[in-house]
């Protein structure tokens, strides 16, 4: 009789661990991560601008005192090669925890459906000293709102969309919607 | 990177040396982060022929910025698509713009811009010695120009629909912020502004609102009802 107090002390051990290690695998299977690691103050770019320096005398220019170089880059061409999509996520709603964002606190709970991130969810807003609570869903009494009207002032630069790269993007767009399963 | 490039240096100093240089800068950046050549090193770790700790010193950095700026950006700003490529070009696109122009300062000029893909970079002043001045192209029409903001030293850069892309490289959404048009953030250097633009583009109209909350940076968000929303402290660059 003693012998088998042993074996039962043995097997409950034994469905004790199992049943530990089944329940921490669930639970860690079920951690979202949503980026929650600490901001960092303004950061300064510091890459390394790889043109040769040259000695040697450049030529001078005359006139307006201005010279402009254009050139264009190759455009891009070939199709988007998509290797087989492997789903990264499981099928649910996670909630990260709050973190600091350098503006405020942040809160987020990420929608996973069909193994991939569906949706983001904000659960907690930016909270400015200054500003009330809860500003990013609505307008910001300070943010100012105009129709856009054409502007027939010249200027020396333009900065937006160019046509090339709009119907590139089309165009690879249409390609990857045929290439798709 | 397959965009045009525009560069204007505002001294008769300026010759083709300078010019070939930072064109040859640029055909560098496409070689090397193109995910469109097959032969460029982004392009080999995205097939696993090369490791991302064995890439060249300038790639293991634009990783890491690009690490960096997803945190900032609480996960808004990524660089892995869907499909679980790399693809970098949001922000080596106003890091390498920036480059560019460090690197026409080291030369000796002052006075220039740098204009990659309508992202730009200017430095001190035109040839008529005032601020150079840049236009907010309408998203619905290339050849007009909705706003004009006057800058010197800050950076200006456009996300639009162009950006985006197809749906398929936005796998954020945020209902019920609506879909914007364009985006354009000026901010204290290129590489900032299009780093948060590119971020803040996700974000739809809630755009403005976060870019409101950045000290240092302004931003003029276009909607799909044509209404612009712009932040409080972006008029001090709007000319007359």
């Amino acid at each position: 009789m003693k012998n088998a107090w042993k074996y039962v002390l043995a097997i409950i051990a034994v469905v004790v661990i199992a049943g530990y290690a089944i329940f921490s695998s669930q639970r860690n299977s079920n951690v979202a991560t949503t980026g929650g690691g600490q901001p960092s103050s303004t950061p300064t770019p510091s890459g390394s601008g790889s043109g040769a320096t040259s000695s040697g005398t450049g030529t001078t220019g005359t006139g307006s005192g201005s010279g402009t170089g254009t050139g264009t880059g190759g455009t891009g061409s070939g199709s988007g090669s998509g290797s087989g999509t492997t789903s990264l996520y499981k099928n649910g709603t996670y909630t990260g925890t709050a973190a600091d964002a350098f503006y405020g606190t942040i809160q987020v709970s990420a929608v996973i459906s069909g193994g991939k991130l569906t949706d983001v969810k904000f659960l907690q807003y930016p909270n400015d000293p200054g500003h009330t609570a809860e500003v990013s869903r609505e307008a910001l009494p300070q943010l100012k709102q105009e129709a856009i009207t054409a502007q027939s002032a010249t200027v020396d630069i333009v900065s937006g969309a160019t046509q090339d790269s709009q119907a590139f993007q089309q165009s690879l767009a249409s390609a990857l919607a045929q290439a798709k399963v | 990177m397959g965009m045009p490039i525009s560069l204007e240096i505002a001294d008769p100093r300026a010759g083709e040396k300078i010019f070939d240089r930072v064109f040859d800068y640029f055909t560098h950046i496409d070689e090397t982060f193109s995910t469109y050549k097959e032969t460029s090193e982004i392009s080999a770790i995205n097939s696993g022929r090369l490791a991302p700790e064995d890439a060249s010193p300038e790639m293991r950095l634009v990783l890491m910025l690009s690490e960096e700026t997803k945190q900032l950006t609480r996960g808004f700003f990524d660089i892995r698509t869907p499909e679980g490529r790399l693809d970098p070009s949001g922000l080596v696109k106003g890091w390498s713009i920036w480059n560019a122009a460090q690197l026409i300062l080291k030369a000796g000029f002052a006075d220039f811009y740098v204009d990659a893909g309508g992202d730009i970079q200017p430095h001190g002043r035109n040839a008529e010695g005032e601020s150079w001045s840049v236009g907010i192209k309408n998203p619905w029409n290339q050849d007009e120009h909705v706003k004009i903001v006057k800058v010197t030293g800050e950076g200006v850069a456009t996300s639009g629909t162009y950006v985006r892309g197809p749906h398929i490289y936005n796998p954020l959404t945020r209902k019920p912020a609506e879909d914007i048009a364009s985006l354009t953030v000026i901010g204290p250097n290129v590489y900032e502004a299009d780093r948060i633009a590119t971020a803040a583009f996700a974000m739809g109209t809630d755009a403005a609102a976060f870019v409101e909350s950045l000290p240092g940076f302004e931003t003029y968000m276009i909607r799909n009802d044509r209404q612009a929303v712009m932040t409080s402290g972006f008029e001090r660059f709007a000319a007359a």
